[in-house]
């Protein structure tokens, strides 16, 4: 039995129709088309399906899709403002900081969770703060330069 | 083919920069469409079925019931997948992996399959689906199953490259040995020999995208397939022989790649994806669940070493010799073979010899893993080279120095050595900051060498120039990291003209002529030659179009600085601008139509490739927590085409080392089953565990390729179980000797031996 949610996807007023079991990540994926969050392991060890919700960082595999009713969501479709890039989008492709890419829409909402709450992070802030987020390609090193580089770039902003 | 192998002071304009990738975009903006981003109008969900035993034999399959309810378009079986393979026993035990028939010989091997309206309705249906197995003892261990009672897995398994063919079937599929001298009269010459065994558990790729295919077969018999992979046209080849039906008629693309490290070589779901489309008469798109990831693919094998090795006092190895037993999972494999071939080639050695073991264990078939077999040699052989420095009293570096392979050197799998990077990533090492940085409390310094033999072989590409003078490059071998940029810059180069003015893009089946894999670190080697040439061909056509505008001889007519030069004596030579590649793409019209260079070529004499890395550790006493606190990587690139992405692949390669030094491994319990199938316990290093990896790129010009290039992919994950195993050593003074170093084993080892 499929019920029928209201809530705002990337400012977007957004209904769709999902049944009891569905998780937010497959509401996004199959009947929204929204492809950017990845489903990399389903049980929220690897953040590649990684959604703002409400201000907070969550799994969208671990959230059902009836819980989205009145609530906000953030992916990484949202994240540029039309052609211009986000500075972490901007960052990430400069400091190569994507090898296959498939973590990266995860790495990037996780890292605009991070700034949002904290403009300077240390190094260390930043490595905990992305330990949810999974990358098998770069030993994190250059997504970390990013995340860095961004931030200043935002703090002058 | 010959290409010029005079590099000295080759300048370059393009290769050796750093610009953005061309698909960075789509990835960071979350348009890029990975395998399980694709679907089509009337698709249907696969799943398959998976055996819970480890070892068993199949009775009966009802599908019956499954196949009645209501959603369900299509069940299939091993008789749905029959055996056409004619007597090819590899293409055998692939089918035979895809879909169980008599036997299944894991946990995870898939037995059926369904094709269903919805994830639901599959799943409901499979819970119908009633196999009768007949459970009969298993072997897991890579030791146990070489024991004479150990429960065999194929009762006509008989070891081969043993002379007479032995009497009795066992688990070891195959024996291959290499070397040259006498090992026996090197040890005799020995001050010290020290004799070891060494363990290392079974890792998996890890690739954060599991496996996903969307399979579209027409009732005419043609299919398309859209597949992540590293080689698309080689899993048309495999499929299309699995399904019995020509290669023209199975179209495959290949989607954006979420990390392979060669787990995607290798076919799993695609025929059973095509088989469930066939038979549905509907298109099928079938994804990997996490646990299925890592119940039933990869993953690379466990290993058993034994090391002899003996020294002068002098730091001169006289002798070398190893046995190396790894696991193979249920089908023989070349993994021991690859470890055996690797385990010395860091050495110039005058008495060498290696035996290597194929395994047959009752685990997934063992898979390619990034450098395959080598890690676990080089974990095994450079943690006996520390320990023998050490027993001599020699640093680590210079006893590495005396010993290292050079130009020259007959090594000690066979071929002999040209121009080698082992030296020159060992004086850089020497020379690092890194060698002389201080450590503090519990911590410890390590290093180590590896080595990768690099692969060539059968390359395709086109390069398509538009009228208004912008070039497309088609090349058959995937991107899996950055490729499509250095393929890009490569062209650039050899046309004259800019970075912005190349497209690569990596084309499918029907688009190509035949493409290898991208595996053995060489797509950007063997995809860039291809390039070279086809640019090279096409410039070859822009003369003569040039020619035929300006109305000279094309002999006159020279391609300079991305400009076709007229070079000739009198007056109207003089009037003769050059012609840029722009203007001349413009009269393409009317000068005899679209211009193409196009290249297909083996591309023989990838460079061999070494590497040596510096690690820093802290080890806690209290818990045997080891944390990396620095960590060098300096490797030989020939020439770094794109230098950032060369530095991703040297830190990469690192991190998955570091992972499979210290923590990651398959665990299995007593009943055969795979305890850990998800990366909450089968724990791969995440951003916090990990400190900045520094890289170092040396570049000694591989000779066989026009611009020096060597492959850089996987020789990186070579070094770190060694150097984390020294490093280790020289914290907390034990010897490690399995893999992983995970804090249980490190705590064991402590009260061990303290």
């Amino acid at each position: 039995m499929s019920q029928l949610v209201s809530t705002i996807i990337n400012n977007d007023s957004v209904e769709f129709a999902c049944e009891a079991h569905e998780t937010l990540l497959e509401v996004l994926r199959d009947r929204l088309g929204l492809t950017g969050a990845k489903e990399g392991c389903g049980t929220g060890d690897c953040g590649a399906c990684s959604v703002i919700l409400d201000g907070a960082l969550v799994c969208s595999c671990l959230v059902l899709g009836a819980e989205a009713q009145d609530r906000n969501i953030e992916t990484v479709e949202g994240m540029a403002d039309g052609a211009k890039l986000h500075p972490l989008q901007t960052k990430f492709l400069e400091h190569a900081a994507l090898q296959c890419g498939i973590c990266t829409p995860g790495f990037l909402i996780a890292a605009k969770a991070l700034l949002t709450n904290n403009p300077d992070p240390t190094e260390e802030e930043i490595r905990y703060a992305l330990a949810g987020n999974l990358c098998r390609c770069t030993g994190y090193d250059k997504i970390v330069r990013a995340v860095q580089d961004a931030a200043k770039q935002m703090r002058r902003a | 083919m010959t290409y010029d192998t005079q590099f000295t002071g080759q300048t370059f304009k393009s290769v050796g920069t750093r610009p953005l990738r061309p698909d960075g975009i789509d990835k960071v903006t979350g348009r890029a469409r990975y395998g399980a981003d694709y679907n089509l109008p009337g698709q249907l969900t696969g799943l398959i079925l998976r055996s819970p035993h480890a070892h068993a034999r199949i009775k009966k399959i009802d599908t019956r019931k499954a196949e009645k309810l209501k959603g369900v378009k299509a069940v299939i079986t091993s008789t749905d997948l029959p055996d056409l393979t004619d007597g090819d026993s590899e293409l055998f035990d692939i089918l035979d992996n895809c879909m169980a028939r008599k036997k299944v010989f894991y946990d995870g091997h898939a037995v059926a399959a369904v094709a269903a309206i919805d994830a639901k309705t599959a799943r409901a249906a499979l819970k119908l689906i009633k196999v009768d197995y007949q459970v009969l003892s298993h072997v897991t261990d890579v030791d146990e199953a070489t024991k004479p009672k150990a429960p065999l897995l194929h009762r006509n398994c008989f070891t081969e490259g043993i002379e007479p063919k032995p009497a009795k079937a066992s688990n070891i599929a195959s024996r291959s040995e290499f070397g040259h001298g006498d090992v026996e009269v090197g040890f005799e010459q020995a001050d010290v020999v020290v004799e070891r065994n060494f363990k290392t558990e079974q890792t998996h790729q890890g690739y954060i995208e599991p496996h996903a295919c969307v399979a579209s077969f027409g009732p005419d018999g043609s299919a398309e397939m859209w597949v992540c992979t590293q080689g698309h046209f080689t899993f048309r080849q495999q499929c299309a022989a699995l399904l019995g039906m020509p290669l023209s008629k199975l179209r495959v693309t290949s989607t954006e790649i979420g990390g392979g490290f060669g787990g995607k070589t290798h076919i799993w779901a695609e025929p059973v994806a095509l088989a469930l489309s066939r038979k549905a008469n509907r298109p099928v798109k079938l994804v990997m669940s996490r646990e299925e990831v890592f119940r039933a693919s990869g993953p690379t094998s466990a290993t058993s070493i034994d090391i002899k090795i003996g020294v002068k006092k002098d730091g001169t190895i006289t002798a070398a010799d190893a046995v190396l037993r790894y696991s193979n999972g249920p089908y023989p494999g070349v993994w021991a073979m690859l470890g055996a071939m690797t385990s010395f080639a860091c050495y110039d050695l005058k008495n060498v010899r290696t035996v290597g073991l194929e395994v047959l264990v009752n685990r997934p078939k063992t898979t390619a893993y990034r450098a395959p077999s080598a890690p676990m040699a080089a974990f095994a052989v450079e943690s006996m080279v520390d320990e023998l420095a050490d027993k001599i009293g020699m640093d680590p570096v210079a006893f590495r120095i005396k010993n290292a392979a050079k130009e020259g050197t007959k090594s000690s799998y066979g071929p002999v050595y040209g121009p080698i990077g082992i030296g020159p990533t060992l004086e850089a090492a020497r020379k690092h900051p890194h060698m002389k940085a201080k450590l503090g409390k519990n911590q410890g310094r390590g290093m180590a060498c590896g080595f990768w033999f690099n692969f060539g072989g059968q390359t395709c590409a086109d390069l398509n120039i538009a009228v208004d003078g912008s070039v497309t490059l088609t090349v058959g071998t995937i991107d899996v990291g950055g490729a499509r940029a250095s393929l890009a810059l490569v062209a650039a180069e050899e046309l004259g003209i800019d970075y912005d003015d190349v497209k690569a893009v990596v084309g499918d089946t029907a688009s190509l002529g035949h493409n290898d894999m991208t595996d053995g670190s060489r797509g950007t080697f063997s995809s860039s030659m291809a390039a070279i040439m086809a640019a090279r061909n096409a410039i070859e056509e822009l003369k003569n179009r040039a020619a035929k505008m300006w109305e000279i001889p094309v002999k006159n007519v020279i391609w300079e600085d991305g400009h076709a030069k007229a070079k000739g004596r009198g007056k109207k030579y003089a009037k003769l601008a050059p012609l840029s590649l722009a203007d001349i793409a413009a009269e393409t019209p009317n000068t005899g139509g679209p211009i193409a260079g196009y290249s297909e070529l083996v591309a023989d004499g990838a460079g061999v490739s070494f590497a040596t890395h510096i690690c820093d550790v802290e080890v806690d006493p209290e818990t045997g927590r080891t944390q990396v606190v620095r960590y060098t990587v300096i490797q030989d690139a020939g020439k770094a085409v794109h230098p950032t992405y060369v530095e991703g692949q040297y830190q990469g390669g690192a991190a998955q080392g570091i992972g499979w030094a210290l923590n990651e491994e398959y665990i299995y319990g007593a009943d055969g089953r795979l305890q850990n199938p998800g990366f909450l316990d089968y724990r791969i290093p995440v951003c916090s565990d990990l400190p900045m990896i520094d890289t170092q790129i040396l570049e000694i010009p591989n000779p066989n390729h026009p611009y020096g290039v060597r492959g850089v992919g996987e020789t990186s994950i070579v070094p770190p179980l060694a150097a984390i195993a020294n490093a280790v050593s020289d914290a907390v003074d034990v010897r490690m000797t399995h893999v992983p170093m995970s804090a249980p084993r490190i705590l064991k080892a402590l009260k061990t031996e303290h």
